[in-house]
């Protein structure tokens, strides 16, 4: 008898079903993430060799370079669930991308700062107008919009669409921005990772980048899905026995 | 026997449904370049909210060189930034009025409930507002532009830029206005929203000037100021349509 495999894609998609299943992840991932971001850390601090130009100073990058690809990269994912959730009308897709908006933003925030300690050293002035610096700037001024838009609306099923809306319109004006900006002016130094010629720094900067990216990555679903966990408690009270 | 009768019937229906059609797609010219008319009448009635649009671009331009002193150079060093920087303010200033007075008595509502296509009803409010809060301020910049030395070559394409510029501005806010409808604090909401997607606008518009300034061709950032409102005409109303919809569910 031939059996027919049928898998229910969608089972996951309601929150019922999806709180326990986020609760059996994150522990899995915090405690990935805490491993490997203190791994990566020891790489970048003590395993890799100083830099000839810019001596204990770039250090900072083993931090700032995965901050910054985490906090372009969760805006895209963010714009995805809005997405989702604006056509499937899922509420599950809707409370993911509330919940990854405060870590994006708070990756972009770091990725700021640890830029600003970098160009003080290196460019000799805490803030430089540098095409990749200001567009990063502007991607926290879209993250805030997002936040103010949702924190102004009180009906909840309203604010989730109009801020996924604002999140999709945030996205397609992403990469617009950064070449406008990027025209506009430029200063920073080369994009140091390249997939498609010889990476130009040591092997070894390159495996502590990837795997501090890997630490925040599996930090990021930690406590994103805490997050939803919580939403998903707020909103829906007949789960409380949880 | 009873199905060909069947047939028939559905077959002169749907061709009553077909000259109805018709009959909607000859008028729905008319009827978008009504709301278009309506909504500048409107807005003609409340003479002073347009004035005042029209004014705060003045008055603001003309702050800048009491706080920066008045050296010729440093002034037209300035101008672009300052115009467009002014301009996108007092554009964004006016926003609210694109959706906010139809929404509150009702008129909105029934502007989407009817059978012309709430992409292009939208479109037109857009235009209107552009009309009264955009095309002034392209017609006086230049005299702004005197002030700050400008050359008659950077007066062209200043207005110019504008031009094309304030348009993409309108489109482009019509999503936070359409966002932010009927919310406490839209006010300042708008600004927040819209102000970080106006970038591209600003640094091609004030680009294509400061180009002049340098001796530089401005055809280049005029063109992308295009390619931005063209994307932006595209985009802009659809998003605006989705945003007024679920405002008004």
């Amino acid at each position: 008898m031939e059996k027919k495999i049928s898998i229910n894609w969608f089972k996951y998609a309601s929150p019922k079903t999806f709180y326990p299943l986020a609760g059996k992840i994150i522990p899995w991932c915090a405690i990935g993430a805490a491993i490997l971001i203190a791994y990566g850390l020891y790489i970048g601090l003590i395993i890799a060799p100083t830099d000839f130009q810019q001596g204990e100073g770039y250090r900072i990058i083993f931090v700032h370079v995965p901050a910054a690809w985490f906090s372009m990269f969760l805006y895209l994912i963010m714009a995805f669930y809005a997405a989702m959730g604006l056509v499937f009308n899922a509420k599950l897709s809707y409370m993911m991308a509330t919940a990854i908006a405060p870590t994006g933003a708070m990756f972009t925030f770091v990725a700021l700062v640890t830029g600003s300690l970098w160009g003080k050293p290196m460019w000799g002035a805490w803030w430089v107008w540098d095409a990749r610096l200001t567009s990063e700037l502007i991607l926290l001024f879209l993250y805030v919009g997002y936040f103010s838009l949702q924190a102004a609306i009180d009906d909840k099923n309203r604010a989730d669409k109009a801020s996924a809306v604002l999140a999709l319109v945030g996205a397609i004006n992403v990469p617009i921005i950064y070449f406008s900006v990027k025209w506009w002016n430029t200063l920073h130094q080369g994009s140091s990772v390249s997939l498609t010629k010889a990476p130009a720094m040591a092997a070894i900067m390159l495996q502590g980048m990837m795997v501090m990216a890997i630490g925040f990555w599996l930090y990021s679903v930690a406590v994103i899905l805490m997050r939803v966990r919580c939403e998903i408690l707020e909103r829906d009270s007949k789960l409380k026995m949880f | 026997m009873i199905e060909s009768n069947q047939n028939t019937t559905s077959g002169i229906t749907h061709l009553q449904e077909e000259k109805s059609n018709v009959a909607i797609s000859m008028s729905a010219y008319s009827v978008l370049l009504e709301i278009l008319k309506r909504d500048i009448r409107v807005a003609l009635r409340r003479q002073s909210d347009v004035a005042a649009v029209f004014f705060f671009f003045i008055i603001a331009a003309s702050l800048f060189p009491l706080g920066s002193g008045t050296d010729p150079k440093l002034l037209s060093a300035m101008a672009p930034s300052v115009l467009w920087v002014t301009a996108l303010l007092s554009c964004m200033l006016s926003l609210s009025r694109i959706f906010a007075s139809d929404y509150a008595d009702g008129t909105l509502e029934q502007m989407l409930l009817s059978n012309h296509p709430t992409v292009l009803i939208v479109l037109m409010k857009i235009l209107a507002h552009w009309v009264l809060s955009g095309l002034p301020l392209v017609l006086v910049a230049p005299l702004i532009g005197l002030q700050f030395n400008l050359s008659n070559e950077q007066l062209q394409i200043l207005a110019i830029s504008l031009l094309m510029g304030t348009l993409a501005l309108s489109l482009i806010g019509s999503i936070g206005a359409a966002l932010t409808l009927g919310i406490r604090g839209a006010g300042v909401l708008i600004a927040i929203l819209v102000l970080p997607l106006y970038i591209p606008v600003l640094v091609f518009g004030a680009g294509a000037v400061n180009a002049v300034s340098i001796g530089m061709s401005p055809n280049g950032a005029l063109s992308l100021l295009g390619a931005v409102l063209a994307l932006a005409l595209v985009f802009s109303p659809l998003a605006s349509a989705a945003a007024l919809r679920i405002a008004l569910e």
